[in-house]
């Protein structure tokens, strides 16, 4: 049996599990995510536990969804049908389901709704970029609670669904991989369960439809709910706290997610006892309760992960005090923090104590990032770096293959995100094409992806006119993430079906394996005048 | 008691999570706090990882602080090279001495071991690989193997009993005789 159906009295979860905890022990219904790590987990033990037991089987439904936009509006679908519903996605998931995620704000939802998304400092799981998922709180007023650990993370979960409940507007709860990879023992509550019961209302017309100029009055009850929640709920709730409250002089800090314990374990080593508030609310912010502590110290730092959106807060809330507001001058804005950054960013205010850490092997092999043996990823790359013209461009794509970057393959000229290698390679193409350059493009893609996000990019190739190969790489799974079934899966091969009624003529269907017919398909494709599409078709062994 | 700091580092698909799982369910069953950092997705694939564990009382940071590690647990003897940057002058080597090539490079074994002598504190090599391999017919139960090492030779503060405990809770039944093989198996080196 899976760790988070435990029914001992606590039981040790990783942070991911937590949430998954979190919403079951608060009844949960429906679940939708598209896997991205570091928030994979969420929908992977959603998915492992679907089926556990009577109960879950009747009451309990999880699905993986085409992509993040798919995967929410799926969510917010049942939730308008009376289901208690949750999301999880990655950081650059919330961009693929931003388009959805802001009118949802607008209508608020019947039903309690929490969103988990993982953002990830550090690059650990992620290439794309450091993104702080923060900002989706001021851009969608989305009302957004920190966790630092696993025990916080399933209490969140739970508060957030009964804030969701009560102001009928969904919650984020925000978490990092430093939080969501944590484990440590969690207090576990009972189950809940609640049939599914859905009935979608026809009685308030205007309830789910954003049209102006309704649009604007949603916009202005919006706003005035996010006053509510700050001064009946992130003012008075107890995720934000004091730590340390009588110690110290005339220095406190602020600090928010898992920098709060980074922050008391830098104190512990260094012999501190610094006054702390830890931030449970990242919006609304709890602006009194930080005017408290401002009213009595004379420096703040605040100790945040990525960009300094809670330091400009403080700065501005700041001005009607004696107070000096620190942060980011003494702490990265790039990468994670780490507990040592804090103990240099201390050791500025209070006497600095040293680190006595051994010397680095700085001739040690680093080791890359590789394929498993046996992946057909190196058939096709081998094939590939044999037979493309020496000045190809390589376009990347999101999966396993991004790894054709790294030596001894080397095969990737740009990436992006999800179906952006065919995106991009499309105007690289068409702009060669127009200037009479003829340098080829080779577009990589997996099977995943392909459905995520890659099916409009190759419509535009084709309606545009271009012509670069794109190789889609079929190996039934969505493996980068931790080997979830990818869309079609257990019916006839779709994916050149799809490709052919798009209207691609050039297709052909290779196990990587046979590299003769790859090397002479690439050759001849390279030199179609219309797009073309090779799919390279060959089971990760992960698949089932 | 202070808190304890492990790190253990192998290569992507060693089996550091099952062996973070074991000891963190053997902590909660002496009653002991216990906060541990992992890496999924891209950093696993076959490249170094790093898990950091910590076992006490009211731990804070699910990382450890550089040179505060008490013992380091290497499945492969670069990987706990590699952790060099987290350990001190007291910090105990434990280290599975079989070497796992890195792509491309020539294994140079003088210089690896070069290297360990180099290590401060208390090193022991221990060919965990060909041990598994010989009694248990599967090297895959080094790390076990290893963990039982620390555990009889009173390198962590777990007991046996809990550590046996502990495992026959996580692991999946099919396996659990032959991980406990592997537990007693280290009794006597
Ligand atoms: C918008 C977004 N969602 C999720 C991810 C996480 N992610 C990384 S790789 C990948 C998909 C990999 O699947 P596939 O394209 O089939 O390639 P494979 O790993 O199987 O080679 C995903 C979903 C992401 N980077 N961006």
């Amino acid at each position: 049996m899976h760790e988070v159906l435990d029914n001992k009295k606590k039981t040790i979860l990783l942070g991911n599990d937590a949430v998954v905890r979190g919403a079951l022990e608060s009844g949960v219904q429906f679940a939708a995510t598209y896997p991205g790590t570091p928030a994979s987990e969420i929908g992977d033990t959603f998915y492992l536990i679907r089926n556990a037991n009577k109960e879950l089987k009747e009451n309990f439904h999880f699905e993986y969804g085409t992509n993040e936009k798919v995967a929410l509006e799926s969510a917010i679908g049942a939730n308008f049908s009376g289901l208690k519903t949750m999301m999880s996605m990655k950081h650059f998931g919330v961009n693929v389901a931003a388009d959805s995620l802001l009118p949802l704000f607008y209508t608020g939802v019947p039903n309690g709704m929490v969103l988990a998304i993982s953002d990830d400092p550090g690059c650990f799981s992620s290439a794309q970029s450091e993104q702080n998922s923060r900002a989706y709180a001021y851009m969608a007023h989305a009302p957004m609670i920190e966790p630092a650990d696993p025990q916080e993370t399933k209490d969140y979960v739970k508060y957030a669904y009964q804030i969701s409940e009560k102001y009928n507007i969904p919650v984020i709860v925000r978490l990092t991989t430093r939080v969501s990879h944590q484990r440590m023992p969690v207090d576990l509550d009972d189950l809940k369960f609640n049939k599914i019961e859905a009935d979608f209302p026809k009685d308030k017309p205007d309830q789910f439809s954003t049209m102006p100029p309704y649009t604007i009055s949603q916009h202005k009850e919006l706003l005035e709910k996010i006053d509510k929640i700050r001064e009946q709920e992130a003012e008075v709730s107890e995720i934000n706290k004091m730590h340390n409250e009588d110690a110290g002089d005339d220095m406190a800090i602020i600090a928010s997610g898992v920098s709060f314990h980074h922050v008391m374990e830098a104190q512990k080593f260094m012999g501190l006892n610094i006054p702390v508030l830890k931030l449970g609310w990242f919006y609304p912010l709890p602006e009194k309760k930080i005017k408290e502590v401002l009213s009595k110290f004379k420096k703040i730092l605040v100790v945040e992960e990525l960009e300094d959106y809670v330091e400009k807060e403080v700065k501005i809330l700041a001005k009607d005090y004696d107070v000096e507001i620190l942060g980011k001058e003494y702490l990265p804005t790039a990468g994670e923090i780490r507990p040592e950054n804090v103990i240099e960013a201390l050791g500025s205010f209070y006497p600095p104590k040293k680190l006595e850490v051994l010397e680095e092997e700085k001739e040690l092999a680093k080791r890359f990032p590789g394929f498993c043996p046996g992946c057909p990823y190196w058939f096709l790359f081998n094939t590939v770096k044999q037979v493309a013209p020496k000045n190809t461009v390589f376009g990347g794509d999101i999966g396993c293959y991004m790894m054709a970057y790294f030596p001894p393959f080397k095969l990737q000229d740009y990436l992006f995100s999800m179906g952006s290698g065919i995106g991009i390679g499309h105007g690289v193409k068409k702009s060669l094409n127009l200037s009479g350059n003829n340098q080829k493009v080779i577009a990589f893609i997996g099977d995943s992806t392909f459905f995520h996000a890659g099916i409009p990019a190759l419509v535009n190739c084709v309606e545009n006119k271009s012509n670069p190969l794109i190789i889609i790489m079929d190996n039934s799974i969505t493996a980068m993430t931790g080997h979830q079934p990818r869309p079609g899966i257990d019916k006839e091969p779709n994916i050149e079906k799809i490709v052919s009624g798009i209207g691609v003529k050039n297709l052909k269907v290779i196990d990587p394996i046979n590299q003769e017919e790859l090397k002479e398909t690439i050759k001849d494709f390279l030199n179609k005048e219309e797009v073309s599409v090779i799919i390279s078709r060959r089971c990760c062994k992960f698949a089932k | 008691m202070n808190n304890f700091n492990l790190i253990i580092s192998g290569v992507g698909g060693q089996g550091t999570i099952t062996l973070l799982k074991v000891i963190g369910r053997a902590a909660l069953l002496q009653g002991l706090d216990f906060k541990s950092s992992e890496l999924h997705g891209l950093s696993q694939r076959g490249g170094s990882v790093k898990t950091h564990i910590r076992i006490g009382e009211n731990i804070s940071s699910p990382l450890i602080i550089p040179g505060e590690t008490d013992l380091i647990i290497g499945l492969e003897p670069q990987e706990a090279l590699r952790t060099k940057s987290f350990a001190g002058k007291k910090t105990v080597f434990l280290i599975n001495e079989k070497v796992i090539p890195v792509q491309g490079k020539e294994v140079d074994k003088s210089e690896i071991e070069k290297w360990i002598k180099k290590i401060p504190g208390e090193v022991k090599l221990i060919n965990a690989f060909s041990i598994t391999q010989e009694k248990l017919k599967n090297s895959l139960y080094s790390g076990i193997f290893l963990l039982g090492y620390a555990v009889h030779n009173k390198l962590i503060p777990l007991s046996i009993d809990s550590v046996k405990k502990a495992l026959e809770e996580t692991i999946k039944p099919d396996y659990i005789e032959e991980n406990l093989k592997a537990l007693d198996l280290a009794k006597g080196f």
